[in-house]
């Protein structure tokens, strides 16, 4: 799985088990990140390549460079804290890793 | 269009015809449905590509279908060096059984007896369409989007696919570059099954997550 071939590209900060906190942030424009997930901590569970940003490729923009992106697992009951299912319960989502700051 | 099934076609089809035709879908274009057309036919007047080469590639997309989905998830199952090829990079999987994936990275994952997977894009309509053809209209609605993840339990429910507590509801959300094919887990009693025959076990619902696949002695 090697990451698409868009230079030039941001190197990598996290790697899988890193526990990361989505930005809590709410920019106009095309933003990929759901704000459901906005603020909530979770495991970087893969990375899946880097592409090029999609907040500016909406505008015809390059989006260089090219952003890591990875798959994050969240704990449901940190999503909604009044999630009625089993506390095993998850959910993963693609974030771009300038979303992505490490967990305190 | 109640009483129409009682309507005796034996009288002269005159146009003094007792019900109304259906209605004609002639509303005034939407801004977004009006752009596409614009652009359509700039596209096509600037040579960039022909109304022929247009429609062949509708056709192409149209001609997708949940049976190639189906053909991965069977060889999965009986094959378990591909399965272990198809969880570590789906589209490189796809690609060896001859399935055209496109530009698009697929996600592999897999039901087991510790988690059931299922797929949602909460910001529009991602889905596999390459190997299961054009999305069911619930899965772009606003309301599977939204429950999907926040409460996947009974929202599964209400397909009729209980999931036991003690196994894990793990839900993808596809918001990005990766799209997310379901490996259900392989039906009890298919031992010595065909991979022909195995891949019909393997519904669209199943490849979604939101159903199990389909049990033959069920």
């Amino acid at each position: 799985m090697s990451g698409a071939s868009v230079n030039p590209a941001a190197a990598p900060r996290f790697a899988p088990g890193d526990r990361v906190t989505v930005r809590r942030a709410y920019p106009p424009g095309h933003i990929r990140t759901p704000y459901y997930c906005r603020g909530a901590s979770g495991v970087i569970e893969r990375l899946c390549g880097r592409f090029a940003n999609p907040e500016e490729l909406a505008f015809n923009r390059p989006g260089l460079p090219a952003q890591p992106l990875y798959r994050v697992r969240f704990r449901q009951a940190e999503l909604w804290p009044d999630y009625q299912g089993p506390a095993r319960d998850t959910i993963e989502i693609e974030i771009y890793q300038h979303w992505l700051e490490a967990a305190p | 269009m109640s009483g129409h099934e009682h309507h005796d076609h034996d009288h002269a089809h005159d146009h003094a015809h007792p019900h109304a035709p259906p209605p004609d879908a002639d509303a005034a274009l939407t801004h977004a449905q009006a752009l596409e057309l614009a652009v359509t036919s700039l596209l096509i007047e600037k040579g960039v590509f022909s109304a022929d080469e247009m429609r062949r590639q509708i056709e192409a997309m149209d001609a997708r279908h949940p049976g190639l989905g189906g053909r991965l998830v069977a060889r999965a199952w009986v094959d378990p060096a591909f399965k272990a090829r198809a969880l570590a990079d789906g589209s490189a999987a796809a690609r060896e059984l001859g399935l055209e994936v496109g530009p698009l990275r697929l996600i592999v994952v897999e039901n087991t007896a510790a988690v059931h997977n299922l797929i949602v894009c909460t910001l529009c309509s991602c889905y596999p369409r390459m190997l299961l053809g054009l999305p069911p209209d619930w899965y772009k609605n606003r309301a599977y989007r939204s429950r999907a993840v926040r409460e996947p339990r009974a929202v599964l429910s209400e397909f009729g696919t209980e999931i036991a507590p003690d196994i894990e509801v793990r839900v993808h959300d596809s918001t990005a570059d990766m799209r997310y094919l379901v490996l259900p887990r392989r039906p009890a009693g298919t031992e010595g099954w065909s991979e022909e025959n195995l891949a019909a076990l393997a519904t669209r619902d199943s490849m979604i997550g939101v159903a199990l696949a389909r049990n033959p002695g069920a």
